[in-house]
């Protein structure tokens, strides 16, 4: 025992186990239901859209960090969960090199020009989406119904008076690829939540403030959060943690904003969705509510005796 | 029986099984023991011995110079062989008595009183300074001062940290199964000095067997069930759990009408003050994945972390590292040279493959660190600070405020050094406010 060579560092000496790739793989598993679901009712152009964005997604990530001589961190697949999280958000009909356009925006644009993983503002999957639907107004605004071609209007505009609960539930309506099933979306935002990854504020914030919005607005709160995207992005989306606050009290407020926005830019705005530019604008202010939500330090504000 | 605990925290791996079942052991003085000056906070003890001398077990070998400070006792009979500086654990050189055990166990005379709770506060509070007692659960406070806060502060409660929520350590645990009664008695003795309107002893739901025996003795003394969950031992977790007030930011447990002791000083302040027994040993868990044969001793202070390692069997394979305390907060050693002091109540063994620092990716501010901060910092916001050199705004958001528990680090997934940049902007802070006032 005398030529020990023992490695000294600082404490503390051990560590979690769980990893930032294994957090990225485990929001990959959480959507393997949504995507089933999309596979069942859009068929081969489901797998076409979610294959060509994630493929585009990692290449350019891999391409950004070769030319500017960095290391690439491909494996943390942090840029396969973009690329798939934007296939899932746009329409089954949606034309192959609309995708990797999407997904080369999402990465370069919404991700790698601010530094890399951790260092975005805003949600790169939605930076692409963003960038899609004020560059192809028609192609991401037309949907086609489940299990065939024909173009058909989303619940969200048909209204929820002509639509049926169970088909919203289950999915078999027209919409983006990941969007249309409740089920889905649940099953997937369960495991997040068990895997500790999602913040329930969050979530619970965008669907309680939504469905208050809608009760005041006189809509059927629950036709609300079963259609369109809110439900997709509430559990998906404004959970991402590098673009939502970090404070337990931020985290309430980014949700509320969120589903507020939503329900403001469905209601009154010209678009039939709003959920893209709801959680792009609360993004933005997401470092203000940082700085304005720091909790209470232990032994601060508190009296000497 | 409701179970208390506190906000923030982490569920690390425990394997408190390794040791948790194996009584103290008693391991026999070495041949030479080193016995540092510094084993506390605060100044340290001055030799009063010089090479040459003989001394007897139980005598003073250093004085404390001011009330923060503790005297140093011999903890063998022999003679001193060298007054000169040693390895210690803290990884500096330390001035230290080395002692030639003459293998004779001779005593110096011990004063002892059968009935102590009968003796006078002052008498109680002499005694317990010179032993030489000091907190046993890790900082070392110098016990003596910890008893007698200013006198307008009123003390609501005297609280015995028995939490032991370190992993791997049992020290704490078979002390309270196995002295129980000392435990109470030194809870009593204390409470008396500090003068504490009520005891309450707390324990993680972990160890109920210790709980059991304690409530054989406890009569009127509470003991308060306390969530598994690290840092639950940490005096401002503690507090917390159990009364629900705050230490003042930058202030000191009295200030919310609380004294914490470790259950260990306990039964040092038990055995000082019935006995007259100086502080000179104290039981210290040998464990980890690569020791061969996990247990507890009872170890005489200045025992070489090397005679102890090879009492439990040794090494099963070179270690990675070799850590005293527990896993959390303990310090890694460079050697097993360096002796046991007051202080130490682990030595812990990992494997190499343990013992790596992980890849450092960066952050993806998922909040965990903000999540498990049990005094409610954002560990995220002060590493940025810390490492951009940005000590003014790292002071502004409470990096002092830190209590250095490693739960923000522990958890991150992107496993980067959080707690090692706090300290780093700690230091910096407070070398830049002894420059603006020197």
């Amino acid at each position: 025992m005398e030529n020990l060579r023992l490695i000294v560092t600082p404490s503390p000496h051990v560590r979690d186990k769980d990893t930032t790739p294994n957090i990225m793989f485990a929001v990959l598993i959480s959507l393997i239901p949504v995507a089933a679901a999309s596979l069942y009712f859009f068929g081969f152009n489901a797998l076409r859209l979610i294959l060509l964005g994630g493929a585009a997604a990692v290449a350019t990530e891999a391409i950004f960090q070769k030319v500017r001589g960095r290391q690439i961190t491909i494996s943390d697949g942090s840029a396969l969960v973009t690329g798939v999280l934007l296939a899932l958000s746009v329409p089954p009909t949606l034309p192959s090199w609309m995708i990797i356009v999407g997904s080369v925006v999402a990465i370069a644009i919404g991700k790698q020009v601010f530094g890399g993983l951790g260092h975005n503002i805003f949600n790169p999957a939605l930076v692409g989406r963003a960038f899609l639907v004020a560059s192809f107004a028609q192609p991401m605004t037309t949907w086609t119904g489940p299990f065939d071609t024909v173009t058909r209007a989303t619940p969200l505009v048909v209204g929820a008076a002509r639509s049926s609960l169970p088909d919203l539930f289950f999915g078999s309506v027209p919409g983006s690829l990941g969007e249309t099933s409740v089920l889905a979306i649940l099953l997937g935002g369960i495991y997040l939540f068990y895997k500790g990854i999602i913040d329930y504020r969050i979530t619970l914030g965008v669907l309680g403030s939504a469905a208050v919005m809608s009760f005041l607005t006189g809509a059927n709160p629950v036709f609300e959060l079963f259609s369109g995207s809110l439900l997709f992005a509430a559990v998906f989306m404004a959970t991402d943690m590098v673009t939502s606050p970090y404070t337990p009290k931020g985290r309430w407020i980014f949700g509320i904003g969120v589903g507020f926005l939503i329900m403001l830019i469905r209601t009154w705005g010209s678009l039939p969705e709003g959920v893209t530019y709801a959680i792009l604008i609360m993004n933005a202010v997401t470092p203000l509510i940082n700085r304005w939500t720091r909790p209470r330090i232990y032994g601060q504000g508190v009296h000497k005796s | 029986m409701s179970v208390k605990t506190f906000f923030g925290g982490i569920h690390p791996n425990y394997a408190k099984e390794l040791t948790a079942a194996s009584p103290i052991e008693v391991l026999s003085a070495p041949e030479t023991v080193v016995v540092p000056m510094l084993q506390h906070i605060g100044a340290p003890a001055v030799p009063t011995v010089k090479k040459g001398d003989k001394v007897l077990a139980g005598q003073v070998i250093g004085e404390a110079p001011q009330p923060i400070s503790a005297p140093v006792h011999a903890p063998i009979s022999g003679t001193v062989v060298a007054v000169t500086d040693r390895p210690h654990i803290n990884g500096r050189s330390v001035l230290s008595v080395i002692i030639e055990n003459d293998g004779q166990n001779e005593w110096v005379e011990l004063d002892t009183h059968p009935d102590p709770v009968q003796l006078d506060r002052e008498v109680i509070l002499s005694k317990i300074r010179a032993a030489g007692i000091v907190g046993m659960g890790g900082a070392g406070f110098p016990t003596a001062a910890k008893l007698t806060p200013p006198k307008d502060a009123t003390i609501d409660y005297l609280i015995l940290n028995g939490a032991e929520c370190e992993p791997y350590l049992t020290a704490d645990h078979r002390l309270m199964l196995e002295y129980a009664e000392d435990v109470i008695l030194g809870a009593k003795l204390m409470a008396k000095v500090c003068g504490a309107k009520k005891i309450i002893i707390g324990i993680e739901d972990n160890k109920m067997d210790a709980v059991a025996e304690l409530q054989k003795f406890s009569g009127a003394i509470e003991i308060a069930l306390l969530d598994t969950k690290y840092p639950q031992g940490g005096e401002k977790q503690l507090i917390k759990a159990i009364t629900g007030r705050e230490v003042p930011s930058n202030g000191l447990p009295f200030q919310a009408g609380v004294v914490v002791q470790n259950v260990a000083t306990a039964v040092a302040v038990a055995q000082a003050v019935r006995d007259g027994k100086p502080l000179v040993e104290r039981i210290v868990t040998v464990t980890g994945p690569v020791i061969n044969e996990p247990r507890n001793f009872l170890v005489p202070i200045g025992t070489p972390l090397q005679n102890i390692v090879e009492a439990a069997g040794g090494f099963t394979e070179e270690p990675g590292k070799v850590i005293v305390g527990g896993p959390m907060m303990g310090m890694a050693q460079v050697g097993l040279e360096a002796p046991i002091v007051k202080t130490s109540n682990g030595i812990l063994a990992l494997s190499k493959a343990e013992s790596h620092e992980p890849n450092v990716m960066p952050c993806i501010k998922c909040a965990r660190c903000v999540d498990v901060c049990p005094v409610y910092l954002l560990p995220l916001r002060l590493e940025a600070f810390g490492m951009n050199e940005m000590w003014d705004e790292a002071k502004a958001y409470g990096a002092m405020d830190c209590i250095e528990c490693g739960c923000c680090t522990y958890i991150c997934p992107s496993k980067r050094p959080l707690l090692q940049y706090i300290r780093v902007a700690k230091n910096q802070i407070v070398a830049a406010s002894r420059k603006k006032s020197s």
